[in-house]
């Protein structure tokens, strides 16, 4: 066995979630907070508990071991947010980890996002040299593979236009070319392959096939694209929440994946309060079988399905639903109130189940939440201990081609509605 | 293995990051290339600007200064006089203003790319000193016009006062670029620092006229430049090697602290920026 050329060792890395809204810390709130210092001492019990609540922490990842062999190809997998991005940021040293260590032996380069460092104005020509540079390449290696690096993103004709105007499929060749002819000892692949067309992400994998089979290179390869992982890799990983959950051969892995992320349907079961006058005792998202699931294909829709008990009677109770984005953005909000007939109907005590159809196929792919909230004619009423309950669900793309940019989940937009234009002459 | 790397929670500033900074000093020059070719582009008259800003300060500050106010100028005509103090300072604040922006101006780079950070301010003070040096032709000029020729100490202690104008302004510049990651109110402040800085500084009078107020200046590394340079050049009073020596020692502290606090707090910046 030959010693690993990357060596984790019990890697974590924890991030604090200030709850601002999207601004920025100001040195104005910190030196107000300094100010308001000498009061917090006098109460400070209530005080502390309210900052500790301000600040919420978590861990992108925790614990991770690996060693990864010279000249293996390593695809790392996981749902979104299980820390696959995380755990490369902190291999190339852009980002430091909280805890653990990892050594490397030989020279990283990443390709986190191709074209970072591109500048719009900038020529093709200058282009290449600035990001080579950036990437940590030598003018003179550069100049060495000018030829190669133009050659193979096919753009020699535009190489004195500014790229701005170029197309985001050449922008995107010519960006993915200057990295593929780094000489690292260990490559770092995130997702890159999600962009361009079909046609170059196959010329893509071909080149990174080959440079690991002749150059006896190391790379770690983030995808989501199971085909891409199976083809190219060696070995794969899976990541969940932060941690390693299973290390193989790609089919086992891509298998076990699979498998998990069916299981991990959400399936929130709330414990009983009898305090309450009406509580909810169960929410979960299912398919139109009736599956239960976790992540829903983008364009089709879902069924929400709530169960409550009430324990007393109440006049004119309406559930609602306010489904939000990144828990931010609030997309949708719905109450049963639509319903005439219910809403003057009195709820008498038992248990009940409501259905209703979420309105997934409207949306992109992301990260959501549905909020469940109760109301009657007084004014909101509490549906557990908590204020709110918040199901939280993926929309994901594993089959639509998304080459042409509508719909990309990196491009502006919350929406997914494929609408076609209509064009035709006017004279 | 030869070329191992471990990464930890923690790093001290060591000997490797001044190594790292060299494997990268091509990087620098591409930066500052970069920041160049991008500021003249699709401006008529390009590299003419670096003279421009200068020269309409200088001709402002003759009008009311100098002519209507009859500032003082240690017996040098007060174009000639004003604009050797505003070649040095506007290096100095432009440099720092300039730096102080480096990483936040570059967000996309620094959260996603891993190069030694320090590249991009020193970058940008670079590019300063490239508009410092296009501006300096007029100031030749106006030596010829008006007859004057350096000393020959001049000529050998004019690129010391550059390196301390550099280091002063880089120095606070990586401080300022370092804390404007998290506080944004730096880009409002500073402006306005600069401003009141450089009345504090003798761009626009003689330091001879302050009297016993003369070490408040002396405080800030330029005024010692600013002295120095037009002693040298223009031979108005000898040069005051004390204060050569303080504003060097400033200037060298500044870069120091600049540095170690910026890479305290490097590896941060792509959690935060």
């Amino acid at each position: 066995m030959t010693t690993p050329i990357i060596e984790i060792k019990g890697i974590g890395k924890r991030y604090t979630l200030a709850h601002q809204n999207g601004g920025y810390l100001a040195l104005r709130d910190v030196l107000a907070r300094a100010i308001r210092a000498p009061l917090d001492l006098v109460g400070r019990r209530t005080d502390q508990s309210a900052r500790f609540q301000a600040k919420e922490e978590f861990w992108a990842l925790r614990g991770v071991d690996l060693s990864i062999n010279r000249g293996d190809v390593v695809g790392i997998i996981g749902s979104n947010g299980a820390g696959k991005s995380t755990l490369l940021k902190i291999l190339t040293g852009i980002t430091p980890p909280t805890e653990g260590e990892i050594t490397l032996h030989g020279r990283v380069a990443s390709l986190l996002e191709v074209g970072t460092g591109f500048h719009p104005e900038l020529s093709g020509r200058d282009n290449i040299f600035l990001n080579g540079a950036i990437l940590g390449m030598r003018r003179r290696e550069i100049a060495r593979k000018f030829d190669e690096i133009v050659d193979f993103a096919g753009v020699s004709r535009f190489l004195d236009t500014p790229v701005k105007f170029y197309s985001s499929g050449m922008y995107v060749r010519l960006a993915f070319s200057v990295a593929a002819h780094l000489e690292p000892d260990i490559l770092l692949v995130d997702e890159v392959l999600a962009v361009g067309d079909v046609e170059f992400q196959k010329k893509c994998l071909g080149k990174m096939e080959e440079v690991t089979k002749t150059g006896g290179r190391t790379i770690l390869f983030v995808s989501h694209n199971m085909g891409a992982i199976q083809e190219l890799c060696n070995r794969c990983v899976m990541l969940e929440s932060g941690r390693v959950i299973k290390t193989g051969t790609p089919a086992q892995v891509i298998d076990y994946y699979l498998s998990r992320i069916k299981r991990a349907a959400k399936d929130l079961v709330l414990s009983e309060d009898t305090s309450l006058p009406v509580q909810l005792t169960r929410i979960r998202i299912e398919n139109q079988n009736g599956d239960l699931i976790s992540e829903v294909e983008m364009g089709e829709d879902a069924i929400l399905v709530i169960e409550y008990v009430v324990r007393k009677d109440i006049p004119s109770l309406s559930v609602g639903m306010d489904l939000h984005k990144d828990r931010t953005s609030l997309l949708y909000s719905l109450d049963s109130d639509l319903d005439e007939s219910l809403m003057a109907a009195t709820q008498v005590p038992g248990t009940y189940r409501s259905r209703v159809v979420l309105p997934t196929s409207l949306l992109k792919e992301g990260h959501y939440g549905v909020d469940i909230v109760a109301g009657d004619a007084a004014g909101e009423l509490k549906l557990s201990r908590g204020a709110e309950i918040t199901l939280s669900f993926g929309v994901v793309n594993t089959r639509k081609d998304l080459t042409h940019k509508s719909f990309r989940a990196d491009r502006k937009g919350l929406l997914y509605q494929p609408l076609r234009w209509k064009t035709e002459p006017m004279s | 293995m030869d070329n191992s790397v471990t990464i930890r929670p923690i790093k001290v500033l060591s000997l490797s990051d001044f190594e790292e900074l060299w494997a990268f000093r091509e990087l620098l020059i591409f930066f500052a290339w970069r920041d160049l070719k991008v500021r003249y582009k699709q401006t008529a008259i390009g590299v003419l600007w670096a003279v421009f800003q200068p020269l309409a300060t200088m001709l402002v500050f003759t009008l009311f200064f100098g002519t209507l106010l009859k500032v003082p100028s240690d017996g040098v005509p007060y174009p000639i006089f004003v604009y050797t103090g505003l070649l040095f300072w506007q290096f100095f604040s432009q440099g720092l203003t300039d730096a102080s922006n480096a990483l936040v101006g570059n967000q996309p780079i620094v959260a996603k790319v891993y190069f030694p950070r320090l590249a991009l301010p020193i970058s940008t003070v670079l590019t300063k000193l490239v508009d410092f040096a296009v501006a300096a032709v007029i100031l030749a000029g106006m030596m010829l016009y008006y007859g004057y020729i350096p000393h020959l100490s001049g000529l050998v202690v004019l690129p010391a006062l550059v390196v301390i104008t550099f280091f002063a302004s880089l120095g606070g510049g990586l401080f300022l670029a370092a804390v404007n990651v998290k506080y944004r109110d730096v880009r409002y402040a500073l402006p306005f620092f600069t401003q009141i800085l450089m009345y504090l500084t003798p761009v626009i009078y003689p330091a001879s006229i302050t009297h016993r107020f003369a070490w408040i200046l002396n405080l800030n590394p330029m005024t010692g430049v600013i002295q120095a340079a037009r002693a040298s050049l223009l031979g108005n009073a000898p040069i005051d090697w004390g204060l050569c020596t303080e504003s060097a020692l400033i200037s060298i502290g500044m870069l120091i602290f600049g540095i170690v606090y910026f890479k305290r707090v490097e590896r941060h910046f792509a959690d935060i920026i």
